[in-house]
């Protein structure tokens, strides 16, 4: 791997960009693997990385039915913070918040992780309750979140409005300055890099559609579109096709794949210094550094896969918008997508072992799986290396539907559900 | 927004209509005498198909009743509805219409 530095830039901005090479390779499968990871997005090749950086295990392959990142990797609206309610998840976000402060030193590669600050708006008495709970809570498990009364909420982000006129006036708010956005592309492609760099074959257009198992019930071997690939363990984390995929596998899961959006609006000059998302009136708002907002809006109330949801669902959004960012009522939208995103019961995800053995599985991530990219990939690999979970994501099992154990947590998302 | 022809008003736009998730789950007979992986499987286990989905839906809106209806979750298009207690349309997906051929209509 080639490394980038200021040396390599400027000697490849003399000569025309001509030099560099493929940032990794596409290999055909090979017989067999130690580790097969189902599904190349952020969660699937960060696994891989740290498998290959903390573990030194590089005989594994990623397989990928479609390209690299081209899933929910790249239709989240990038937002990263770790607020949290319970100690479980605390933990398990602030780990990722951890590795997003050193990840693009240490991939040499640039994510553009930018802390501008998440702020949460709460617009009624139920709502900054609960927010304050969250602030204590968070300060108790050293993350970092603080109360912002609505004067407060207005000087750190100047475009809102704190008007008593507006249908659900701003009470106040709660503001991780710690939390921000990242380049979603960049954080598939560096950790690609880097897992590729180690000796890790990223195998895409290869669609998974069964599975082989030694006479003991362990996994033997996978079946795909490019072939039977043997392997000692595989780790599932296809996320809204999780389901899918487990089911050509024999299992069912306690998940429901459903449409979520998002869109963008035309690009302005620098005009939203921060994150802001309200949970009761559904905003969900920052700017990218090409200048386009980026706006989230909600789930669709069935199941589908059909990467598309209802107008009517991006224009209550868009509502909630209009109400609090005046501004922006003559913006113009410029794309609407969505993403098909694997719902739990308890709304935490699930990084288990499952009833078959050497199957593994990372799914469950819901409406905001992103943020955790990097401290998901780090546990995950742990789990996959050792056979047993790490610490931090024993909890998050999926047993804990059986024991009843759930991790029920209303924040883990801006989106309601 | 999807067109649900509701069994009882006719075709409604999907918001006046409350989605009730997969159908034909129904509660254990004795519920002390299952185990507690049958339980969570009953409680939290669901088919998230790629394909036909049979699911429940209520007319909030309209004459507030409860019905089934068949989805194609990848096209989002509705096969058919029909009423609560009664049995899926087709024993099995190959007495009903090709989602390929209901995508393309």
């Amino acid at each position: 791997m080639r490394r980038f530095s200021l040396a390599s830039l400027l000697r490849e901005s003399t000569q025309g960009h001509q030099g560099w090479e493929r940032q990794w390779r596409a290999p055909e499968p090979k017989k067999e693997y130690d580790i097969v990871i189902v599904g190349g997005g952020g969660h699937g090749l960060a696994t891989a990385y740290y498998l290959a950086t903390v573990h030194g295990i590089t005989n594994v392959a990623v397989i990928e039915k479609g390209w690299i990142g081209g899933g929910n990797t790249g239709r989240n609206t990038t937002i990263i913070r770790s607020n949290y309610l319970f100690d479980e998840s605390a933990a398990l976000y602030n780990h990722a918040m951890k590795l997003w402060e050193g990840l693009s030193q240490e991939l040499n590669y640039n994510v553009m992780f930018s802390q501008r600050g998440v702020l949460m708006l709460a617009h009624n008495h139920h709502d900054v309750i609960s927010f304050k709970r969250h602030v204590y809570a968070n300060r108790l498990n050293g993350v970092d979140n603080e109360w912002l009364s609505p004067e407060e909420c207005k000087a750190f982000c100047p475009p809102l409005t704190i008007s008593k006129d507006i249908r659900y006036p701003v009470m106040g708010g709660a503001l991780q300055r710690k939390g921000g956005t990242a380049r979603h592309d960049a954080v598939a492609w560096g950790y690609a890099r880097g897992a590729d760099a180690r000796g890790v074959d990223i195998i895409q257009n290869c669609e998974v559609t069964g599975l082989q198992r030694n006479p003991d019930g362990s996994v033997k071997a996978v079946e795909t579109s490019r072939g039977v690939i043997g392997t000692r363990k595989i780790g599932v984390v296809a996320a809204g096709h999780t389901g899918v995929v487990m089911g050509r596998f024999g299992l069912r899961m306690p998940v429901e794949s459903v449409p979520l959006q998002a869109l963008v609006s035309e690009p302005v000059k620098p005009v939203f210094p921060c994150v802001v998302m309200s949970n009761a009136v559904h905003a969900y708002i920052s700017q990218s550094d090409k200048g386009e907002l980026v706006i989230g809006a909600g789930t669709d109330q069935y199941v589908s896969y059909s990467q598309q949801g209802g107008i009517h669902v991006t224009n209550h959004t868009l509502d909630a918008i209009c109400e609090l960012f005046p501004q922006f009522t003559r913006m113009r939208m410029l794309r609407s997508w969505g993403g098909i995103v694997d719902v739990t019961p308890d709304r935490s995800p699930i990084l288990s072992k499952t009833p078959i053995p050497n199957l593994f599985v990372n799914c469950g991530w819901g409406t905001g799986g992103f943020k955790a990219t990097p401290g998901s990939g780090h546990v995950f690999a742990h789990t996959l290396a050792t056979g047993e979970p790490h610490r931090i994501n024993a909890p998050f099992s999926l047993d804990r539907f059986r024991t009843g154990q759930l991790i029920d947590e209303a924040a883990a998302a801006a989106v309601s559900h | 927004m999807l067109l649900i022809d509701c069994p009882n008003c006719g075709r409604r736009p999907e918001s006046e209509f409350h989605c009730g998730g997969e159908a034909h789950i129904a509660r254990p007979e004795s519920p002390a005498a299952i185990d507690d992986q049958a339980w969570a499987e009953y409680l939290y286990y669901r088919t998230n198909p790629k394909g036909l989905h049979a699911e429940r839906w209520r007319h909030g809106h309209g004459c507030g009743r409860w019905f089934n209806a068949l989805r194609d979750t990848v096209s989002d298009r509705i096969v058919t509805t029909y009423a609560m207690g009664a049995p899926r349309p087709g024993a099995t997906d190959a007495d009903l219409p090709d989602p390929a051929q209901v995508r393309s209509a």
